[in-house]
Order: structure tokens, then C-alpha cells, then sequence
């Protein structure tokens, strides 16, 4: 079968709309032609569901700075994060706010017209004394406001854009990457784009869990495209729960809610954050509240029919309040929760919610190949934003910390692949570039056998979250490796019923599942081989951090079987830039 | 548990010469079951080559936007028993081209909202700071920046099926949320790409699009301003 293929050149290319893509693209656009491919039109990316704000040290509402937000970074992450980027992150974030201040992003104001902040889990003042203001925001819409705006500028930048394309292939030659083969979702035709310079930012995959605050298309492409080419996954297994998701149905009520003042309750009405982090109670970092949640419920005192959930209060506040700062809140609690919550708590439990870590990069977001002995950039691949791992969040993300990860690393990302784009002439593709990836779509858009998506996704997701989730024990994550492997066996008898050209979501669901699968078994095989609890990764069989054995990256590799996980390790950056490195110390909030 | 009967446009140019619609029953398995519940029942327990756009489900993507019993909506935000209905029908949005079953081409929407430069435009320096803004100039946005782009505004709106080179409500929205924006000095440029035959004259002030908005904005409070903004430069 002969495949008719249209091949375009670029400096730079994107792949991935969300807030890292495009502060890529538009920084990028501005030295060098730039493309942008994306699997859904920009301003549908997944960045635009983020609620609550961004963190910066701007001290516009307190003294804050930089160095304890750096602090609280690193100790929110159980000091698994590179200190290098957690140096270079915090440090850039007052300006990096500044600058998207400057290009319309409407943050909410102080009265005297400032941007706005407020508290949120994890941030502190002095090195964990108090809780301080330091998440901007725009009402509780800061990533919607902030997508569209980014979306804005990369047009105003010139940004040539692809969307509804969705990448099959990373393309490698001779250890460069140079290139993406897509295909368009809008008539079925076959890209090549050849670039200089790519850019990953393709969003997390936390759609392979049942109760998740994903949107559809967070589905670990980019991680899978990543692996099957030699690439790493780094620190696999480290995935946030949020602890409020509504009752249900997982979507996300932010953080800004206790920010703003609201509290949790058990079923005996009880704020029991004072108990578990008696300094900042319910500010304390995600994964210890969404355990501290789940332990109330296992020790009989969760609520509702079930007593399997637990309650979030935040009608104290007042009506005027709820509505001018969490408006989408109110909207989202009526929706998904049939409860008013000027009047009521919403019923809440933890939701999972984000890829702590991702494809390794340096603080400059190049991608990282490497292992305990050495470890090497790959020449012309950039990655940032939630597929990527440069590592400021480590073993758990402080919240606010995703967007300013995006935008700053999205920024370093464009900066970096626009001068090596000028630098470097294009390496040319290979005789037969894009030959695996066409081989999968053909497979699936021929498959005739008995298994469609609907059940083996739904089996998937039930068994990471019964086996992946807040707790886990080795039995647990082994039994859950073996189903993903039958589910993995069934892929091979798998049907596509739809065989239209266009808009083939049938065929689009399959490829997502067969890489959900790919980054379900990953993960896993990481976080049996991690003999510790840190952070989101929390083991009843090995409950205590154990820095002489584990203070190191995991990274997640193929076999050459394209399909096998082969764990591997890698140093932390212990080092900052500039600053003195805060050592490994007990977690206490 | 209730069943409910979904009417669906139905449209592949692969294989049909003209749309159709086809019948399915679905189960309403919980309260506040919504319209998107529906559709993936269909999509991946009966037929998965129904074909629909969906992302985010909570309503701040814009993607599905859809005709519903006549009414455009998100299905994401949208409880099948608020429809008061058993019979559902499904359309895509009207006044787009279709390019398959409740996908619709939305190009053309994308290229008016591009087309009244949406962005702010500065000719001041920039201070080293933020730009300030008081929060009775940042209130001014309310109302105005929520919009997702869902496009269920201008495909309700009779002048903007009847011309087609009409911007819109919704291009018109967002560019009324640039001009009021306190750091904006682009309004000159703006103001002519609207004061056209095929810009904010062009509205009948038949409100449809503030009965489709899903965010219950007002684009058609925001044409208005634009021509009184437009009237008053005039004098």
C-alpha cells in the first residue's frame, strides 16, 4: 500500500498546545519559523482547566521571597527535586508573572491595583514559619485566562499553527531528533514535520486512572512517543492525587478553596488537618492531605451512604466572597455535585491529577539520556510543562507550582530550541522515517478483532486505581502489572469499527489506549522497584523515606521489545545555582 | 433506571450522500447523569463510530458545543434530566459546516476572533512592575474574559448564518473585552474592522446568543457598547 505523505520544514516545532507549548511557540516564533502541532485547537489544551493560581514571590500582599518559595518547592517535592531547577524556577517566577501581566493576562488586583495573591498548600514564609501569599490569580479561572491569553500572543507572534494533528512518531536520526510524523484528525491525511529543534509539551496521563481530574486527551502520548524511541520516563511513579475532587466524578475543585478559607470535616464534623499538620492544617501539600483523607475514611469516619468520602466547607466565607473569588467553583459544585456551596460543603475525595514527573530535562529544559553513571543532552529535543521532568516537583507537586513550571520552563524551552535551531543546520530525516508509527496506525486502523475501546479502558482505570492509588503495597501493584499485560495481550485483538477518513475518534481512542497502557505499565514497574514512601508514592509495605537508598531519579526505559519497562536511576541535583542546598529532612508540617 | 431515546444527526462523507439520523437508547445511571455520559455510552458501549468533540467535561474547553433539542449547549454541563425531554435530538451546531456527524468546521470562527485582534496592544512603555490596574477597572473584564470559545453564540445567531462574513458575537465579545481593558491603547485599531457591514452592524439585536451562552455572557450588550463607542467617536 503506497502512503501519500506531506513533509514540511521548520526551525522549530511544538507538539502540544497547552501553556508550555505555547509560551514555546511564541518565544520561539520570535527568532525563528515556528510550528505548533496540536491534537485539539489550542485553547481546548488542558491548562485551561487549572482553577486556583500561580506562585510567585512577589510579596505584593507580604514580604516574600524567591529563596523560601524555593525552599518550599524542594520540601513539597521530599527533596526529589533537582535543586538546580527549583533555583532557576522560583527565581524567574516574579519576572516570568510580570511579563504575562504585560501581555494581557487579567489577574485579579489588590486595591491599591496590584496582582492579587492568596495562600495555597505547601507555601510558607521563612522556611515553613506561616503560611504566605503567594499564588496569583484571576478569579479561580487562572488557566483558562492564562491559555487564552498565550494563545493570543503566539498568533499576534506569527505562530504557524496545526490543530487536530496528532503525532505518531518522534523522529530520530543518528541520536538528533528532527522531526514528528502526525496524522490529521480532520481528513486522515499523513505529515512529516522536519525541524532543527522539537519541543515536547504534551500535556500528563492521568486519564488511565478512574477518578482523575483529566481531561480526554490527557492520555501520556508524548511520554509513550518519547519512550519508544530510547527516551526515559523519569519518575514514573510519582503521580498526584489531589485531595478535592468532587464525590464521583474526580473534577477538580482547587485548592484556592482552602486558600480562601475552607476546611475540611469528617463525619464527626471535625477539621482533622489540625491533626495531621498542625502549623498550616488544611494548606498542608496534596499528597499528605489526600492521605490524611483516605486514612479518615479507612478508620470509619468518612461520610455519606458509603462513609467513603469526606466533606469540604467553605459557606463560612460568605456568598459575596464565594462569588466574586470561586465563581467556577460555585458552577462546578452545582453540576457535578448538586450542592450549593454557599450553603453547604461539597462532598469531596481525593482525584488523580497529575505526572509529577516526565521526559528528563536540565534546568534549560533540554532532554536528558542518562543513568546513575552518565548522563548526556539529546541533540535537538526540548521538553516542558507536565510531560516533562526538569525536576521541580520531584515526588509531589506544591499547587500553583504546575503553572509556573509551564511557563517558565515553556519559555526556557523556546529560548533554548529557537538559538539551537540558528545554530544548527536540519539533520535529515531517515530513508524510512515515520515507518514505525505509520506500521501502528495501520495497524489499528485495520484491526478487526473482538475488543473495543470501552472495556478495556474501563479495566485500565479500575485497576490503577484500586492497585496504583494514595496506598500501595507490592501485591497490590503486582496483580496490577499482570492485568495491565492480559489488558496489553487483548490490544493485539483489538477492533476499530470505525473506518471512515474523517474525524476517526475511533481510531484516535485506540491509538491514546495502546499508549496508556504503554505508560500504565511504566509507571507501575517503577513503583514496585521503589522499596520507600515519599511523597505521592506511598508504600504501607515500606512506609518510611529512605534517602541512602532512594534519593535518586527513577528513569523509566523500553527494552528493546519497544514494550517492556526497564528501570533504571539517576542522580538528583543536589546542587543549586547560586544558593546553598537544603539537605534531605523529615517532612513536617 | 430510566431509558431515554437520542436522536443523532448523523454524517460521514466517506460513505453518505446526505446526513441522516440515527436512533439509540440510553441509560440515565445516575443523577445528573450529562449529555457527554450519553454520548460516550454510545460511543463505547453500542456504536463507536458516532463521532463528537469533547475534552476537558467541565466546561471550559469549548469543544462541545451542540445543538440539543434545538438549543445550543455544552454536553459536558448539560444533565439529561434538566431537558425535561425522553426524545432527545442532537445536531451540531447550525450554521457551520458540518464535517461529520456533531463536528463541525470552526476555522471560519477562529479566523474572526483572530481577525479583531485579540491581544492587548501597548504603546506606552511597560513599567518594570505589573501594570496597575484598580479593581473597578479589572471588574470591567467580568463578564467579558469567561468565554471559551465554544462558538455556541455566533452559530445561534440568524445574521450569522445569513452572512457569512459576519464577525459575530463572539468576535465582537472579546474584542469589547480588549477595548475596556484599562492597559489596552488598541482600540483605534480595532474599532474600524468592527464599524464594517459585516461587524457589529450587522446585529439584529435578536439575543440569541446570549440565550446559547453556557458562561451567561452578553455578547449582545457588548455590540452595543462597541456602536455607542463607534457613534460617539462620529459627533
Amino acid at each position: 500500500m503506497s502512503v501519500k505523505i506531506e513533509y514540511h520544514k521548520f526551525d522549530v516545532v511544538v507538539v502540544g498546545a497547552g501553556g508550555a507549548g505555547l509560551n514555546a511557540a511564541q518565544v520561539a516564533s520570535q527568532y525563528c519559523k515556528t510550528a505548533v502541532i496540536s491534537e485539539v485547537y489550542p485553547t481546548r489544551s488542558h491548562t485551561i482547566s487549572a482553577q486556583g493560581g500561580i506562585s510567585a514571590a512577589l510579596g505584593n500582599l507580604e514580604e516574600d521571597h524567591w529563596h523560601w518559595h524555593m525552599y518550599d518547592t524542594v520540601k513539597g517535592s521530599d527533596y526529589l527535586c533537582d535543586q538546580d531547577a527549583a533555583e532557576y524556577m522560583t527565581k524567574q517566577a516574579p519576572e516570568m508573572i510580570i511579563a504575562l501581566e504585560h501581555i494581557g493576562l487579567p489577574f485579579s488586583r489588590t486595591p491599591e491595583g496590584k496582582i492579587a495573591q492568596r495562600p495555597f498548600g505547601g507555601h510558607t514564609a521563612e522556611f515553613g514559619k506561616r503560611a504566605v501569599k503567594r499564588a496569583c490569580y484571576a478569579a479561580d479561572r487562572t488557566g483558562h485566562a492564562m491559555l487564552q491569553t498565550l494563545y493570543e500572543k503566539s498568533v499576534a507572534q506569527g505562530t504557524h499553527f496545526y490543530s487536530e494533528f496528532y503525532a505518531l512518531e518522534l523522529l530520530v536520526n543518528d541520536g538528533a531528533v528532527n522531526g514528528v510524523l502526525c496524522f490529521d484528525i480532520q481528513n486522515g491525511e499523513l505529515h512529516i514535520f522536519n525541524a532543527k529543534a522539537v519541543v515536547f509539551a504534551t500535556g500528563g496521563n492521568c486519564r488511565i486512572f478512574q477518578t482523575n481530574s483529566n481531561a480526554h486527551i490527557n492520555t501520556g502520548d508524548g511520554l509513550a512517543l518519547a519512550m519508544r524511541k530510547g527516551f526515559s520516563w523519569s519518575d514514573a511513579e510519582f503521580f498526584q492525587f489531589h485531595p478535592t475532587g468532587i464525590y464521583g466524578a474526580g473534577n477538580l475543585i482547587t485548592e484556592g478553596v482552602r486558600g480562601e478559607g475552607g476546611i475540611l470535616l469528617n463525619a464527626q464534623g471535625e477539621r482533622f488537618m489540625e491533626r495531621y499538620a498542625p502549623t498550616i492544617k488544611d494548606l498542608a501539600p496534596r499528597d499528605i492531605v489526600s492521605r490524611s483523607m483516605t486514612k479518615e475514611v479507612l478508620e470509619g469516619r468518612g461520610v455519606g451512604q458509603f462513609k467513603d468520602h469526606t466533606l469540604l466547607k467553605i459557606d463560612h466565607i460568605g456568598a459575596a466572597n464565594i462569588m466574586e473569588k470561586l465563581p467556577g467553583i460555585h458552577e462546578l459544585a452545582l453540576v457535578f455535585a448538586g450542592v450549593d456551596c454557599t450553603k453547604e460543603p461539597i462532598p469531596v475525595n481525593p482525584t488523580a491529577h497529575y505526572q509529577n514527573g516526565g521526559i528528563p530535562t536540565g534546568y534549560l529544559s533540554q532532554v536528558i539520556k542518562g543513568n546513575m553513571e552518565k548522563e548526556e543532552f539529546v541533540p535537538g529535543f526540548f521538553a516542558a510543562g507536565e510531560c516533562a521532568s526538569a525536576s521541580v516537583h520531584g515526588a509531589n507537586r506544591l499547587g500553583t507550582n504546575s503553572l509556573l513550571d509551564l511557563v517558565v520552563f515553556g519559555r526556557t524551552a523556546g529560548e533554548q530550541a529557537a538559538k539551537y535551531a540558528m545554530a544548527n543546520s536540519i539533520v535529515s530525516l531517515k530513508d524510512d522515517a515515520g515507518s514505525e508509527g505509520l506500521a501502528n496506525l495501520q495497524k489499528y486502523a485495520n484491526a478487526n478483532g473482538k475488543y473495543t475501546f470501552g472495556e478495556i479502558w474501563g479495566e485500565l482505570t479500575r485497576t490503577m486505581q484500586t492497585k496504583m492509588g494514595v496506598f500501595r503495597t507490592e501485591k497490590l501493584m503486582k496483580e496490577c502489572y499482570s492485568t495491565l499485560l492480559e489488558l496489553e495481550a487483548k490490544m493485539d485483538d483489538y477492533r476499530v469499527n470505525d473506518k471512515s477518513s474523517v474525524y476517526n475518534l475511533d481510531l484516535i481512542e485506540a491509538l491514546e489506549l495502546n499508549n496508556m497502557i504503554l505508560v500504565a505499565k511504566a509507571c507501575t514497574q517503577a513503583a514496585i522497584l521503589r522499596k520507600e514512601s515519599r511523597g505521592g508514592h506511598f508504600r504501607d509495605d515500606y512506609p518510611d523515606r529512605d534517602d541512602v537508598n532512594f534519593l535518586k531519579h527513577t528513569e523509566v526505559y523500553l527494552e528493546e521489545d519497544c514494550k517492556t519497562p526497564r528501570v533504571d536511576y539517576r542522580k538528583v541535583r543536589l546542587q543549586p545555582l547560586t544558593v546553598e542546598t537544603f539537605p534531605p529532612k523529615a517532612r513536617v508540617y | 433506571m430510566t431509558t431515554v431515546t437520542f436522536e443523532i444527526f448523523r454524517y460521514d462523507p466517506d460513505k453518505d450522500k446526505e446526513p441522516y439520523y440515527q436512533t439509540y437508547k440510553v441509560e440515565l445511571r445516575r443523577p445528573g447523569y450529562l449529555m457527554l455520559d450519553a454520548l460516550n455510552q454510545i460511543k463505547w458501549e453500542q456504536d463507536p463510530t458516532l463521532t463528537y468533540r469533547r475534552s476537558c467535561r467541565e466546561g471550559v474547553c469549548g469543544s462541545d458545543g451542540l445543538n440539543v433539542n434545538g438549543v445550543n449547549m455544552l454536553s459536558c454541563m448539560t444533565k439529561v434530566e434538566d431537558l425535561g425531554a425522553d426524545h432527545i435530538v442532537v445536531q451540531p451546531l447550525p450554521g457551520m459546516n458540518v464535517m461529520r456527524d456533531l463536528v463541525v468546521d470552526v476555522d471560519d470562527f477562529f479566523n474572526k476572533f483572530i481577525a479583531v485582534k485579540p491581544y492587548l496592544i501597548r504603546k506606552s512603555p511597560n513599567p518594570d512592575k505589573e501594570i496597575y490596574q484598580s479593581p473597578e477597572d479589572r471588574k470591567k473584564l467580568d463578564g467579558l474574559y469567561e468565554c471559551i470559545l465554544c462558538g455556541c453564540c455566533s452559530s445561534s445567531c440568524p445574521s450569522f448564518w445569513a452572512d457569512k462574513k459576519y464577525l459575530g458575537p463572539n468576535a465582537a465579545l472579546r474584542a469589547w473585552r480588549y477595548i475596556v481593558d484599562s492597559r489596552d491603547e488598541g482600540a483605534e485599531e480595532r474599532l474600524p474592522i468592527l464599524n464594517d457591514k459585516h461587524g457589529v452592524w450587522r446585529c439584529h439585536t435578536i439575543y440569541n446568543c446570549v440565550e446559547a451562552c453556557p458562561k451567561e455572557l452578553n455578547p449582545t450588550e457588548a455590540i452595543m457598547n462597541i456602536r455607542k463607542m463607534l457613534l460617539d467617536q462620529q459627533v
